[in-house]
Order: structure tokens, then C-alpha cells, then sequence
């Protein structure tokens, strides 16, 4: 195992990182996420460099140790990984197919534009596309959802209440 | 950097970080007891975001304080003289309204701070700042349509927040007027000042609040002369590690 080390790529580190979830989204992989911002290969020493999504993410330790499980079950002994502030992390950083699986588990994924940094007061809605039934006819119930990273919606249609991952 | 502004940068630092963390903890005390499950699931969430960001600032500050410094050193065995919140944060949740003016009146201030705080030459305190201020714009929203809901609401829900203009208002103050460790940071504090008023002004129109007189503010808790609250906050936040120091779980 240990004389494969050197000849893995970050490549292969990459693959790894894809079978690492979010515990809070478990079919999201940190790599569909976009938090992970760096691979570097040093020697025997592997760095993975990850960006927070909210600053009070309590996932973020969970995810930090379980990508060392990851690598230290796959023969990397020497794993580092390091947390970074800059730049922010942004929904615009999540992968075509991180949102497709979303849409699968019933979590509509952030609308491509971003809508909502702004202070106006008592705004329109997004317009957020039904999870279910893909209907536009839905309403924001909570601004805050189960976690810090979704807001609470539901459908005018089939009146099934959703999560959606809001634009950050 | 001179020892001297090194620790100016490490009080100001821990001013920030004080400040995030005690109105998270405040908030907190919310969790289970919001007036209905959504605007619970808010108050809660703002205080997962604030209590983000106090980790951020306590992590930057170890880093700059070195030898065996870390965040939960900071945050769990510090006493109250040490802390360097403003005193609004501190003060007592009351009731809803009480709450929601105190998270305004912070949320206009953090949310103007934080706009400077994103140019500044220190990298790592733009860095914090430019990952809150989307998390601050989010609070600050929900704050003022809520002072805005309450204001123009019931006539309960007036009185009641008007009653929490009057309690809060000289806390408020404090928030502009610089300690020592501020004025070497090249905030212009006058400049969020008068954005902060003019902001207040506005939400408070719509609102049917009235804007009080200029007054006596209550100032010192920069400096750590805190008012009794705050003793009762960190008997329950530090609880555990002074029981059983050093305890993990």
C-alpha cells in the first residue's frame, strides 16, 4: 500500500472525496458541494483545503474528520485538512449534478441567479421550482429552514412542503 | 507589527468575537420557546450564524496570541472584566419584541461594521467579514420587518415594542463611541453612525415607532465593565469547563 502512495494523483484524492457526504444533505458529496478548494500532495503528505458554506455550519467538523477517515482508509497516512474563510463560499459553486440529486431527494436546488443578498423589506418570494410536481406555484414559509442553508417552501399544487437550498 | 498594536488588534479581535458569541448565546436561550416553530427555527439560526463568526474571530485570535491559545480557552475561560461586548447584546431577552429591536439595532450596526471590516488591510478580518456580511444582510432583513410587523401591528404588539425602544435605547450609544482598541483599526465609526440612524429612522417610520431624543448613553462594556447580566450568561455558557476543566465531548 505504502509504495502506491507516491504515484496517486490528486485525481485519485478527488475520487475519494466524492464518496464523502454531507451529513446533513447525505446524498450531496463535499465535492458536488464545492467546499473543497485545494488538493495538495506533498511527499506523503496530503492537504485538503475546504471552505465553510455558513460560518456556524456544525457540519463542518463532522466533515473535516471524515474526509481524514476517508483518506486514512485508503492508505494516506499524513492528512491534513484545513479549514479557509476566502473567498466566501458561494451556491454558484455547487455542481450541475450536486442540484440534480437534490432535486432527487426532494430539495429544490439554489436558483441559478442570486436573489436575495439585498435589504429590501418584505420582498417578492423567489420564484422556486416544486421539487415534486416541478410547479412554479409555491410559497416561502420560513426565510430559515432545518438548516442554516435551506429556507422552508411549499407547493400551491401538490401542497407537499419542501426544503430549498438558498442562494448564498 | 509592534507588541503594542498586536495586542490593540487582539482586543479588537475578541471585541468582535465577544460581541457574535453573547448575542448568539442570548438568542439561544430562544431555542424551544420562539412564539411559532418558524420564527424559533430564525432566532436559532441567527445564532448559529453569530456564534460562526465569534469562532472565526476567537480562531484568528489564538493564532495571534500563540503558545497553547484556542477558541474554547477564549470563549470558556475568560471572566467577566475580560469580555469586551457592547452592552446591548447582553441585555435580556424580555419578551419577542425586546428580542427582535435588540437584533435590529446590532444587525444595522454589524451589517455596516462588516461592510468596512471587508476592506481592511488585515486579510483574515475581511475574510470573516466578507463570509458574515451575507449571513448579517439575512438577519437584518428579517429584524426590520419584524420591528416593522410589531410597530404597526396590534396595539399590544406596539406597546410592547415601543416599551423595548424606550428599555434599549440607551445601550445603543455605546456601539459609536470608540474604545482605544477600535481607534488604531481605521474604522470610521462616525460614518456607521450616521448610516445606522438613518437606517433606524427609516424602518422606524414605517414602523410608527418614534425615534427617541438624544439622551445619556450607559457605556463600558468595551472595556469590560459589563452590567450584572452578563456575569449570569457566563455562569451558564462556562459552566462546564470550570466544573470539569478541559473536558471534550
Amino acid at each position: 500500500m505504502d509504495a502506491k502512495i507516491n504515484t496517486k494523483s490528486s485525481e485519485d484524492i478527488r475520487s475519494i472525496l466524492e464518496t464523502v457526504t454531507d451529513p446533513e444533505v447525505p446524498v450531496l458529496s463535499v465535492i458536488d458541494l464545492g467546499i473543497v478548494r485545494d488538493v495538495k500532495m506533498n511527499d506523503d503528505e496530503v492537504e485538503v483545503i475546504i471552505t465553510p458554506t455558513y460560518s456556524g455550519c456544525p457540519a463542518m467538523d463532522v466533515i473535516s474528520m471524515n474526509i481524514r477517515l476517508a483518506l486514512i482508509s485508503h492508505g494516506y497516512k499524513n492528512v491534513n485538512v484545513k479549514q479557509v474563510l476566502s473567498p466566501a463560499w458561494t451556491t454558484d459553486w455547487m455542481s450541475e449534478e450536486g442540484k440534480q440529486k437534490l432535486i432527487d431527494y426532494g430539495i429544490a436546488p439554489p436558483n441559478p441567479k442570486q436573489q436575495v443578498c439585498h435589504t429590501d423589506l418584505f420582498a417578492p418570494h423567489e420564484a422556486v421550482q416544486c421539487p415534486h410536481c416541478n410547479s412554479y406555484h409555491t410559497q416561502r414559509i420560513s426565510e430559515f429552514g432545518s438548516t442554516a442553508c435551506k429556507a422552508l417552501y411549499q407547493c400551491d399544487d401538490c401542497k407537499e412542503p419542501f426544503d430549498y437550498f438558498k442562494c448564498h | 507589527m509592534t507588541d503594542q498594536s498586536t495586542n490593540q488588534l487582539i482586543n479588537y479581535i475578541l471585541h468582535l468575537a465577544d460581541n457574535a458569541l453573547i448575542l448568539g448565546h442570548r438568542n439561544s436561550e430562544w431555542c424551544g420557546h420562539g412564539p411559532v416553530l418558524e420564527q424559533d427555527i430564525a432566532i436559532t439560526n441567527i445564532s448559529l450564524d453569530l456564534i460562526g463568526q465569534a469562532r472565526n474571530f476567537y480562531q484568528y485570535a489564538a493564532t495571534l496570541i500563540g503558545n497553547d491559545s484556542n477558541e474554547d480557552k477564549l470563549a470558556y475561560l475568560r471572566d467577566v472584566r475580560e469580555f469586551k461586548n457592547c452592552l446591548l447584546v447582553e441585555q435580556p431577552n424580555g419578551h419577542w419584541a425586546q428580542t427582535i429591536l435588540r437584533q435590529f439595532f446590532f444587525s444595522a450596526y454589524q451589517y455596516y461594521l462588516y461592510r468596512q471590516l471587508e476592506q481592511s488591510k488585515d486579510e483574515q478580518l475581511a475574510a470573516i467579514a466578507v463570509k458574515s456580511l451575507k449571513e448579517v444582510t439575512y438577519h437584518l432583513r428579517w429584524s426590520s420587518e419584524w420591528v416593522i410587523r410589531l410597530g404597526d401591528g396590534t396595539e399590544e404588539s406596539h406597546a410592547r415594542i415601543a416599551k423595548a425602544v424606550e428599555n434599549l435605547w440607551p445601550y445603543t450609544g455605546e456601539l459609536f463611541i470608540a474604545a482605544d482598541y477600535e481607534n488604531e483599526m481605521g474604522i470610521d465609526l462616525k460614518s456607521i453612525k450616521e448610516k445606522w440612524v438613518l437606517k433606524v429612522h427609516g424602518i422606524f417610520s414605517e414602523a410608527l415607532l418614534i425615534v427617541p431624543k438624544e439622551q445619556w448613553m450607559h457605556t463600558g462594556g468595551k472595556t469590560g465593565s459589563h452590567t450584572e447580566h452578563l456575569g449570569f450568561i457566563l455562569a451558564e455558557l462556562q459552566f462546564m469547563q470550570r466544573a470539569y476543566p478541559n473536558m471534550e465531548w
